[in-house]
């Protein structure tokens, strides 16, 4: 398979403090990859640089052959590499019709026009709509998002990156916040991730890491101290120490 | 699930055909309203033409502050740039009354890139200070430049040419309301198809979080710097059109007051609805008019009490009233229904 993004010795440090420590990942069309690692571990740090929130003080990101690290996040975005937050970033009076269709719009290349109007577009509607029902959101599709529920608005988070058809995901814990009763359905969503895509996501929640990720990267203190299989995350050391240590004793305690 | 599915087909049209209708109703009210002015209040129509070239003015900031979340105390300097451009050009020998409005746009948008490009440079407090250092700036030039301005005795003896060749701009200012009424509603009008456009729906999305929309892969600035040019535009309209209907322009029409002025209305009628900037310049200047007249000393006064009274009975302006009480009624009807 041939690789479609790659980064190489990203760092990125703040005044005499390192957060993010020479980092080296590459992913494959169809990858599905956990980034997992304790808080302050610098994993949300790691996807602002990816996507052109921070500039590295040192490294490459290379999508698709091209190197990207000079490139600012709207550029990349349009490039295909695309990520949703870790806490929703969502315009809390508009709809999640409205969101979804003005990335569509957006994508298209339409959404500066001043000479046409927004709603009842028909040209984009069906791709909305389908959108929107792989969700299961149709139903609240026109109430504002402040009305509807958080694991819902996590959803649309995911909607909204798919309707910008990327090539790489970056999912920066797509189930934070969100009742265990909801779980379920991010977890259905995530299932039903166009397969060419290259996810890499971060989450807390083991049970979902060792559900989705066919591989896993353990991230502590900037650096990432394991990349392999979910079933050797458990085994090594290093991790162990860094961070399953602190895991099971907070799972003993739940 | 079939009909799950066909569901939001139907409702797509319904709900754009729904604004459509709302739009027109609104505007059909405006020009009610407007000539319900015309019949009531006879021997005060230059003020309401002034109401009505303010209220455009308010309604070029609503685009920038409502629109695009970009607050300015300085949106003055655009509606001072068309009424002395409007002015100049008419001393000079233009006085086709289309025409000065024309020129009164394209002063104003030029004058918004010129603004838009300097205050998008900053963000928050700064920015802020700096559209008043702009309307600072352009009052001044304007105070120095006197030759062509008239200076702070104001650029007087406009002598503007009937409107189609036939109506006079007469004594009583009839033909002066009605052509700032019909160019208030052509004005809102487009601004409603603007801000109901994909374009006004991205400044929307840039006002609540410009972070999500470059994560959207939309750029931020020349969306803004796009709605400055068309605010600028508007707010130069109403600069001409107070100039040809005064027949002056003083320095005034480039002063910080008027802009602070012009940002308590909008703050007054509510922010984003564009209905807002109309409701509270009319009730602000209403207000003080009429108070003023019933107490010249204390009028102020009264004026900021009714301030202080809307901005905590109606943190979201007098429109913001108006929908939270039909949204009450609407939820109500649901529950009923």
């Amino acid at each position: 398979m041939s690789e479609l993004f790659r980064v190489e010795g990203l760092t990125k440090s703040f005044g005499g403090l390192a957060v993010s420590r020479n980092i080296s990942l590459a992913m494959q069309e169809g990858d599905r990859i956990a980034l997992i690692g304790p808080n302050g571990a610098g994993k949300t740090t790691f996807v602002n640089l990816v996507t052109g929130q921070l500039q590295p003080s040192a490294g490459q990101v290379v999508l698709n052959g091209e190197d990207v690290t000079r490139l600012g996040a709207v550029q990349r975005v349009r490039r295909g590499l695309v990520r949703t937050f870790q806490v929703t970033r969502l315009f809390s009076d508009m709809t999640p019709e409205e969101h979804v269709t003005l990335t569509v719009l957006q994508r298209e290349g339409r959404a500066t026009r001043i000479l046409s109007r927004f709603h009842g577009n028909s040209e984009v509607a069906g791709e909305v709509e389908t959108i929107l029902s792989t969700l299961g959101l149709l139903e609240v599709a026109r109430r504002r998002v402040r009305e509807i529920a958080y694991g819902q608005q996590r959803l649309l988070e995911i909607g909204i990156a798919l309707a910008l058809r990327p090539k790489v995901l970056l999912l920066d814990e797509p189930a934070a916040g969100v009742p265990s009763s909801e779980t379920p359905r991010i977890e259905h969503a995530l299932e039903r991730l166009p397969k060419t895509l290259a996810v890499l996501m971060i989450e807390h929640d083991m049970d979902l890491v060792f559900r989705f990720a066919r591989r896993v990267a353990v991230l502590a203190a900037g650096e990432i101290i394991f990349q392999g299989l979910p079933s050797e995350v458990a085994a090594n050391e290093k991790v162990r120490e860094a961070y399953l240590g602190n895991y099971a004793h907070a799972r003993s305690v739940a | 699930m079939q009909v799950a599915a066909q569901t939001p087909e139907i409702a797509t049209s319904s709900s754009a055909g729904y604004r459509w209708a709302r739009d027109a109703v609104g505007v059909t009210l405006i020009l009610a309203a407007g000539l319900a002015g015309y019949w009531l209040f006879p021997d005060n129509l230059a003020l309401l033409t002034r109401v009505i070239a303010v209220a455009l003015l308010v309604l070029s900031i609503d685009l920038v502050t409502g629109y695009g979340g970009v607050a300015t105390l300085g949106q003055a300097a655009l509606f001072g740039a068309g009424a002395y451009a409007a002015g100049i050009a008419c001393v000079n020998g233009v006085t086709e009354p289309l025409t000065l409005i024309l020129i009164g746009a394209v002063a104003g948008a030029v004058a918004g890139l010129f603004m838009g490009t300097i205050m998008l440079r900053a963000h928050g407090l700064a920015q802020l200070v700096l559209s008043i250092a702009i309307v600072q700036l352009f009052h001044e030039a304007a105070n120095k430049a006197s030759a062509y301005t008239g200076g702070s005795d104001g650029l007087a003896g406009l002598m503007v040419s009937p409107l189609f060749g036939a109506f006079e701009f007469d004594l009583w200012g009839r033909t002066a309301y009605l052509f700032g009424l019909a160019l208030l509603i052509v004005v809102f009008a487009s601004l409603r198809f603007i801000v109901s456009s994909p374009f006004g729906m991205l400044c929307r999305g840039i006002k609540e979080d410009p972070v999500r929309i470059r994560a959207m892969g939309a750029f931020v600035f020349p969306v803004l710097l796009k709605m400055f040019v068309i605010s600028g535009a508007v707010a130069g309209i109403g600069g001409a059109l107070a100039a040809i209907s005064t027949q002056v322009v003083g320095l005034d029409s480039v002063s910080f007051e008027l802009s602070a002025n012009a940002l308590v209305m909008l703050v007054l009628g509510g922010l984003g609805t564009l209905y807002g900037a109309l409701v509270g310049t009319v009730i602000f200047m209403g207000f003080e008019h009429v108070v003023s007249a019933i107490n010249p000393f204390h009028w102020m006064t009264m004026v900021g009490a009714l301030l202080i009274g809307v901005v905590l009975a109606a943190p979201g302006g007098l429109s913001g009233l108006l929908d939270r009480m039909s949204g009450i009624s609407r939820r109500r009807k649901e529950k009923r229904t």
